[in-house]
């Protein structure tokens, strides 16, 4: 087994991802994996080293990597169709529409390298709008898991759950969250990470550490924050936003476009049956060049900008 | 001209059966594509009723062969020939497009026992079927895969990229027929974004490539019923064949790619059909 990369205490999700695969291919026949000239980047050459016939490799096909990923599940298996999350999802939509979520087949697509782990390479390799156009898809259930635990989880429940999943998965180093002991992970269940009255920021991927960071400067000023871990954005926790809504202000947080992703989400739940302020943090749109961490300081996707969001939201508030 | 195929009586009269109940379809929904329907009628018949190791008492068989529909617009026949053969209740035909009938305008999977995939986008059949056809040969399972493209549909470079893949893998259990009518829904084929020379394409992407005539029942059944064991190549299947065949003032009119029937039009095809 490979070592796995840690940076300060941070480690990149992919490689649980393929050592969560292999475990679960060692006592499931059926599980076999699908990419697009993404072996290395989807960290599966060890699964392709152990299971070298159920590794289906396409090449640079994306409408070709989805349609066989629904004929493989048509032929029993359960496919984990791996690459990276802006070609995966745009390239190939209209697969993931008509012949995953509407024909409900049993296909785990995994969207590597989301959000803006390529950041230098600029909007074509962005991922920031998977949220919005799959979110629109029913029957397909999404995911951003937010660190080593949760994305171990998030792949066996994908297994072991019949129908269309979109597992969001960063390579951006993230740390271990500290969760109560016996923590379950339920798809469809937001995590309570820390409780709060004033206020309420919900987050899911890479965002969640830094969320749980801004609670604590913000505990320090006197403010009791909840941060709520959304990992599911489909099917979504919609008491989980209420109970939020029931501290006045929420400020969602994601690695994603402002427009129709986690934050969308909410705000459809809040304007619709509980509502209270809200803040919606991610990206404006096609952005510049960049480091992920640059992108993420320049557009306030930090501990510290979370922090002075919810000031914000939470002066505002006691203003009116 | 191919040898008499013990099965081609039969599947001569399901075919003329399932024209009479596609075109009854077009007539009642007001709507519909009957100039595929009818090219395409011939194909299915032989496969449903001469070559396909299907059950309609068990359609989920894990052993059966696979059929896709990629042209998917052509539901006329294909809910016929799921009618005809078992898999639905004849009188559901009736409810063909009308409002919240299970036969939507194009198949879907989760409503109607005997269709693999929801088709309707055209480029969509061949990557899934090669899908099967890749578990197949994962589980050293004998069961066929056979997916139906329209000739236009080739123009969708999903199919190119499915070619690529299957010719590169060697799927011999994977066969593809081109319904090669020369008409797509706005002019011929080779006006609009040329496919010849078709049969060198397809060899040039590591296919095996067999041409024949698509309303030929014998030479059709030979071909669907030839063992895929002495094969390492997937299938091409150009079946030349023609919009609207079986009606006079339909046949080779690119106008029915999809339309609706006066009832004097219905009477005089039916009259054809025999």
């Amino acid at each position: 087994m490979s070592a796995e990369t840690a940076i300060c205490g941070r480690y990149d999700c992919r490689e649980t991802f393929a050592k969560t695969l292999e475990a679960l291919a060692e006592t499931d026949e059926r599980i076999v994996a699908v990419v697009n000239d993404s072996v290395g980047s989807s960290k599966l050459v060890g699964f392709q080293k152990r299971f070298p016939d159920r590794l289906i490799n396409v090449g640079i096909a994306e409408q070709t990597m989805v349609g066989v990923g629904a004929g493989l599940a048509n032929g029993g298996k359960t496919p984990f169709v791996s690459a990276a999350a802006c070609f995966l999802t745009a390239r190939a939509l209209e697969q993931i529409k008509a012949d995953v979520a509407y024909t409900k087949t049993n296909v785990k697509l995994c969207g590597m390298s989301s959000g803006v782990a390529y950041g230098e390479l600029g909007p074509t390799h962005h991922s920031i709008e998977d949220f919005a156009w799959l979110r629109l898809l029913p029957n397909l259930t999404i995911i951003a898991p937010s660190d080593r635990w949760e994305t171990a989880e998030a792949i066996k429940a994908a297994a072991a759950t019949e129908g269309p999943f979109f597992l969001r998965l960063s390579r951006m180093p993230v740390p271990d969250l500290k969760r109560p002991a016996g923590a379950t992970f339920r798809v469809g269940a937001a995590e309570t990470l820390r409780d709060g009255r004033d206020a309420a920021i919900i987050a899911n991927g890479v965002m969640v550490s830094r969320a749980l960071e801004a609670a604590e400067q913000l505990a320090a000023s006197g403010l009791n924050v909840r941060v709520v871990n959304m990992a599911s954005i489909a099917p979504l926790d919609v008491e989980a936003i209420g109970a939020a809504a029931a501290t006045g202000a929420i400020v969602t947080v994601e690695e994603h476009s402002v427009r129709g992703g986690l934050g969308g989400a909410v705000a459809e739940v809040i304007a619709t049956s509980c509502p209270c302020r809200v803040r919606i943090l991610g990206f404006p749109g096609f952005l510049p060049t960049g480091s992920p961490e640059f992108l993420l300081e320049r557009f306030g996707l930090t501990a510290t900008g979370i922090a002075a969001a919810v000031r914000e939201i939470v002066g505002a508030r006691k203003a009116a | 001209m191919s040898t008499s195929h013990p099965l081609a009586e039969l599947t001569r009269a399901k075919a003329r059966q399932i024209r009479r109940r596609a075109l009854g379809m077009v007539y009642r929904a007001k709507q519909g594509h009957p100039g595929g329907d009818m090219s395409v009628a011939d194909i299915l018949a032989t496969l449903y009723f001469g070559a396909l190791r299907v059950d309609p008492a068990n359609p989920n068989d894990p052993k059966r062969d696979r059929f896709i529909l990629s042209k998917g617009h052509c539901t006329g026949a294909l809910y016929a020939t799921l009618a005809e053969r078992g898999f639905i209740p004849i009188e559901s035909l009736d409810t063909y497009m009308q409002p919240l009938s299970l036969l939507n305008g194009h198949p879907n999977r989760n409503y109607t026992p005997g269709v693999e995939t929801n088709t309707g986008p055209l480029g969509h059949g061949v990557p899934v079927a090669i899908g099967v056809a890749i578990a197949g040969q994962i589980d050293r399972a004998d069961y066929r895969v056979f997916v139906v493209v329209g000739d236009g549909e080739l123009q969708e470079g999903s199919n190119w990229e499915a070619a690529l893949t299957a010719g590169h893998r060697g799927l011999a259990n994977l066969t593809l027929i081109i319904d090669r009518n020369g008409l797509q829904q706005g002019a011929r084929t080779e006006d609009t974004a040329k496919l010849e020379p078709l049969a060198d394409k397809w060899r040039a992407f590591g296919w095996d490539v067999v041409e024949v005539d698509g309303h030929d029942h014998d030479a059709l059944l030979a071909i669907f019923t030839a063992p895929a064991g002495g094969r390492s190549k997937p299938l091409c299947v150009i079946a030349h064949t023609h919009k609207g065949q079986g009606v006079s003032f339909m046949r080779d009119q690119v106008f029915w790619h999809h339309g609706a029937l006066s009832q004097s039009q219905y009477e005089l095809a039916l009259q054809e059909i025999g």
